[in-house]
């Protein structure tokens, strides 16, 4: 059989195998041309940045860039010996602080040991306008008089522990772990200074909630959705469809003049004589705006699965499930609802992982107890400009987002993903 | 809502009508947040909520001052033009990288297929403020933070994923030997392209860079960090707006979203009825 299709050759004589393979690499090599140019530039303008942000969260270069000597000459110090590092190193550090002071560049590592150690940032002011006056040895007790804290080892310890190129410090400060420098152990923060993982936890529990509400609120619509006729399932449609397109910032502004003290709903309530004027409710800027408003905008990516998974069971089913005796009720949880499992599962994964990345809506209408872990991250942004701890939560954040993307795509497949 | 039938009992009838009921408070609680914001729009006062004159429908109540804020105030002029143009270019770069690298995806025996496709469909799963982040501090690195290129490649790049889903799903249904019957038929590759493949996608390549327009369009998370104030959108400047100074204007802006997404809906059901009629499939 093999000997006979080697013999069959194509009009230029080269044997069929050959120029079958040559044809198919060839096609191949086109396919992937066409998909090239946006590979790179998905790669350049946003893999690279992600890659970059990764990078970010454990870079440490800064105190080992601006004071190299100093950090090599701490490196033959020992941290715990109980005794200061020697001249050298205060040599170095003078030497280091002067040049950096005329390159304005002091304050940035003042500005990051702060974020290991509150004080740094004046610390390192202070010895940059004072220590052009230091002109002669000894440097230990010149850069000692300027401010005593260089005469503790602690500061000396908190500087040889950052003067690595990577550090570690964003992750544990974003989980709640604090570094003690005196003895270089890793403690976790008490519970009543917790902050990150206090937020992490709120905005996995609202999320789960948000979850949970779309789904109780969607299920029963969906079901109806897909058990009256089409000509007017695709009219009640518009109604799930119409909020869905609708700008996330138009909802997230219905709902701050429905929901706020002076709003729609509140002076509804007062109208009927449900609650007297002093008694306004407060449903916004807290954690039951950030729940109300997430849900509404939350549940067309609920209903959607739902409702396109349960348009393929065929009503027979419960008919004969019922034929055969079973209470209806029986009928729907025994037969009904495990067949709606798929989309249960699309929806609520896929809502979840929309609710724990938030942003804008917990921003507008969570207050301070409905804020969420993003909140958190735009505030190191751009008001705290603790980049890299900003980041560190930004991956943790994404680690998470990832991990139920994976569930997601063994359920639904990243094939079948379909909008609208 | 159809009669029902004789032989239900009576509970039955009565689930049947709360069944009902709480379906149409669902559908009512899904739309009720649209509707309410258009007669705020009209408010003689700066209030978010419906005065006693509202409710009694004196004309007094009503005015069109907002509207008239909306068309006249440079913040919002400038973001209406800062929303169009960056939209406009994102959407074609979208439109033209995501057409292009669908066509690749869909031929046979393209290699890694699905690690191709979780790659350019990332930038929807990834949540907007890490992109936003990342995007942030890379550009403000190469000085495209604060431009309208860094917002437009941003916006671009959040865009692609919805043109290569929807026009990657018009061509699974695309038939190869179509284009077989061209060749035969004598039709070199370029017109094969044009006469064939063009009509049959045309669809999906629309609706993909709508949904890449609206995306841009919509968007704030990116480009409130990406951007500054002179690449403020629509929906930057209604953040602003409902965090500094709260004004029924922002009530008009959204009511005129609520208009421009009514006619993209409508766009997309016609392109949807096309395509379903193209490919011979009844609408169902």
């Amino acid at each position: 059989m093999e000997k006979i299709q080697e013999n069959i050759v194509t009009a230029d004589g080269i044997p069929l195998k050959i120029s079958l393979a040559r044809a198919q690499r060839r096609s191949k090599i086109v396919a992937f041309m066409m998909v090239f140019p946006l590979l790179v530039f998905i790669v350049v303008a946003f893999i690279g940045p992600i890659a970059d942000m990764l990078l970010l969260s454990i870079d440490n270069s800064i105190v080992k860039k601006i004071l190299p000597k100093s950090s090599e000459a701490l490196q033959n110090w020992d941290e715990y010996s109980g005794e200061l590092p020697g001249e050298a190193v205060f040599a170095a550090m003078v030497d280091e602080i002067k040049k950096a002071k005329a390159a304005k560049e002091h304050t940035r590592v003042g500005q990051r040991l702060n974020y290991e150690s509150s004080g740094f940032s004046s610390l390192f002011r202070k010895a940059g306008r004072k220590v052009t006056k230091i002109k002669t040895p000894p440097f230990k007790e010149a850069l000692i008089k300027t401010d005593k804290r260089w005469g503790e080892i602690y500061t000396w310890q908190v500087i040889k522990q950052n003067s690595s190129s990577y550090t570690e410090g964003y992750y544990l400060a974003a989980l709640d772990f604090k570094r003690k420098f005196s003895s270089g152990n890793i403690e976790s923060l008490e519970s009543k200074d917790s902050i990150y993982l206090k937020l992490f936890f709120r905005t996995i529990v609202l999320s789960s909630l948000i979850t949970f509400l779309t789904f109780v609120i969607g299920f029963p619509l969906s079901y109806m959705l897909s058990t009256v006729s089409t000509r007017i399932s695709n009219i009640l449609i518009i109604f799930v469809l119409l909020p869905f397109w609708t700008s996330l910032l138009v909802r997230t502004t219905s709902w701050i003049a429905l929901l706020q003290q002076e709003g729609v709903i509140n002076d509804f309530l007062v109208l009927v004589g449900f609650i007297n004027e002093e008694g306004r409710l407060a449903m916004i800027h807290n954690a039951t705006g950030t729940v109300v408003a997430m849900t509404h905008i939350l549940l067309p990516f609920m209903i959607l699965p739902l409702f396109s998974v349960m348009k393929t069971i065929p009503k027979s089913y419960v008919r004969a499930a019922i034929s055969l005796g079973a209470h209806p009720w029986k009928a729907f949880w025994k037969v009904y609802f495990p067949n709606t499992g798929a989309g249960i599962g699309a929806g609520s994964i896929l809502v979840f992982i929309l609710a724990i990345g938030y942003y804008i809506t917990p921003a507008l209408v969570g207050g301070s107890s409905g804020t969420f872990i993003s909140n958190r991250i735009a505030y190191h942004i751009s008001s705290s400009l603790n980049w890299g701890l900003g980041s560190a939560i930004g991956v943790i954040l994404l680690g998470i987002v990832l991990l139920f993307f994976v569930f997601y795509d063994r359920i639904v497949g990243i094939n079948n993903m379909k909008l609208g | 809502m159809s009669t029902l039938p004789p032989y239900f009992s009576v509970p039955e009838r009565i689930w049947h009508y709360t069944f009902w009921i709480i379906c149409v408070s669902v559908l009512f609680f899904l739309i009720f947040p649209l509707i309410v914001i258009i007669p705020l729009s009209f408010n003689e006062v700066p209030f978010f909520t419906f005065t006693k004159k509202m409710l009694a429908f004196d004309p007094d109540g009503y005015s069109l001052q907002w509207y008239n804020d909306f068309f006249t105030n440079l913040n919002w002029q400038g973001a209406v033009r800062n929303s169009v143009f960056i939209a406009f270019f994102a959407t074609i770069i979208a439109t033209f990288l995501g057409t292009l690298a669908s066509l690749g995806l869909s031929r046979p025996n393209m290699p890694y297929r699905t690690l191709l496709m979780s790659l350019l469909i990332s930038p929807m799963i990834v949540p907007l403020i890490i992109s936003a982040a990342g995007m942030f501090f890379f550009y403000s690195r190469i000085g495209l933070q604060g431009t309208h290129l860094g917002v437009i490649l941003a916006h671009a790049v959040l865009g692609t994923p919805f043109v290569v889903i929807t026009v990657t799903a018009t061509l699974s249904g695309f038939d190869n030997n179509l284009i077989r019957a061209s060749q035969s038929l004598g039709a070199t590759p370029t017109t094969t392209f044009f006469k064939v493949i063009v009509p049959l996608i045309t669809p999906g390549v629309i609706s993909g860079a709508l949904f890449a327009f609206v995306t841009s369009f919509d968007e704030v998370v990116v480009v409130l960090f990406v951007g500054s104030y002179r690449q403020r959108t629509i929906p930057w400047q209604m953040f602003s707006g409902i965090r500094e100074q709260i004004s029924p204007t922002i009530l008009a802006a959204a009511t005129l979203l609520i208009v421009v997404t009514i006619a993209l809906l409508t766009t997309l059901e016609l392109l949807r009825r096309r395509t379903e009629r193209l490919r011979g499939v009844t609408p169902s």
